[in-house]
């Protein structure tokens, strides 16, 4: 999503309450991935959406600008600082009709295991997925069964059993997009989200 | 396998898809996310009481996560929002449901002092503005994903 404009200001803004204001800035994505964030109140709205896009809001009205990387640095240097780290996720297949991780898939889970140690308090999640063969009941409940086989090798191999969590996406996600109905065995997986 | 043996089959799964969603609901309502870092003074305000809060703290809907001057936390949100506050700051989770097998959800927020830092998560991703923010002059609708925000006077 891009704008011509650096800013699209739909009205002037100005802050509803008389003793307080606020600054919003829209910070750059790593990957370079778009990104964007409305500021209302009663009076109108501003949209951010390019990185370091910025709007402060007082009782005098809305004043959009482009912050410099050294105002945000010194104004939210710290709170930036204490942003835990993001998810890790790794993937794992099955063996074709066989309740058993394939050999390439045990590798994965010992590089999951790596990741879990080097967190303080990690909190991992099991997520079953499948392919679009047969009704979204039952493949909501397959695609549990196999994140709960998963968990239980997680928890056999030493991780805390409070510390993981199994659920389902059913079809829903599939990494190969397939009409229904279809087949498709990179679509069969379990994914592993490390916190 | 007979035809009703088949239904009756089918419609144990649908029992068991049903109660295993209802128990992921639940384990969602009771627990919203975790302190990952903290620094100095960070205490969270639950149901009129103030307690420490540590890295591993966990997180319920309407708490109240406050700074110190010398504060700051980090807190990873079940549906991986990523937020963080420093010093000086008071952050409510008003309301935070999110279902793990649709990914749809809702979380409000209020920044009433202070800074905050936010990379939004799987609800925000679903569905542009599921996500608000709010402060005392204006209500941040949440599209995806970097920003930060200040609260003056």
């Amino acid at each position: 999503m891009r704008r011509a404009g650096a800013i699209v200001a739909l009205a002037a803004v100005a802050t509803g309450c008389a003793f307080h204001s606020s600054t919003v800035v829209l910070l750059p994505e790593p990957d370079g991935r778009a990104t964007a964030v409305s500021v209302s109140d009663s009076r109108g709205e501003v949209v951010l959406d390019r990185p370091f896009a910025a709007v402060r809001g007082s009782p005098f009205g809305a004043q959009p600008y482009v912050a410099s990387p050294e105002e945000v640095q010194s104004t939210f240097g710290a709170t930036l600082a204490a942003l835990p780290r993001g998810e890790a996720a790794y993937i794992v297949h099955f063996d074709e009709g066989k309740d058993r991780l394939s050999d390439d898939s045990r590798a994965v889970l010992d590089q999951a295991f790596a990741e879990i140690a080097s967190r303080p308090v990690p909190d991992v999640l099991v997520v079953g997925h499948t392919d679009r063969v047969g009704s979204d009941a039952v493949n909501d409940a397959l695609a549990r069964q196999r994140a709960d086989s998963v968990r239980t090798e997680l928890v056999r191999r030493g991780l805390p059993p409070e510390s993981v969590q199994a659920s389902s996406r059913g079809s829903r996600d599939p990494i190969v997009p397939t009409a229904a109905g279809v087949a498709e065995p990179r679509n069969r997986r379990v994914e592993i989200i490390v916190r | 396998m007979t035809r009703v043996s088949a239904l009756r089959a089918s419609g144990v799964r649908c029992v068991l898809a049903a109660v295993l969603s209802m128990a992921a609901t639940l384990a969602c309502a009771a627990e919203i996310g975790q302190v990952k870092s903290a620094k100095g003074e960070v205490l969270i305000e639950r149901e009129g009481r103030t307690l420490p809060a540590g890295v591993g703290t966990r997180l319920q809907s309407a708490d109240v996560l406050r700074t110190g001057a010398d504060g700051s936390a980090g807190v990873t949100m079940s549906d991986n929002s990523l937020l963080s506050v420093g010093p000086n700051s008071a952050l409510t989770l008003d309301a935070f449901r999110f279902d793990a097998t649709t990914h749809q959800g809702r979380f409000d927020a209020t920044l009433s002092k202070g800074s905050l830092a936010v990379v939004s998560g799987r609800i925000a991703k679903q569905a542009p503005d599921a996500m608000k923010v709010r402060t005392p002059a204006a209500v941040l609708g949440v599209r995806g994903t970097r920003f930060a925000v200040k609260v003056d006077g």
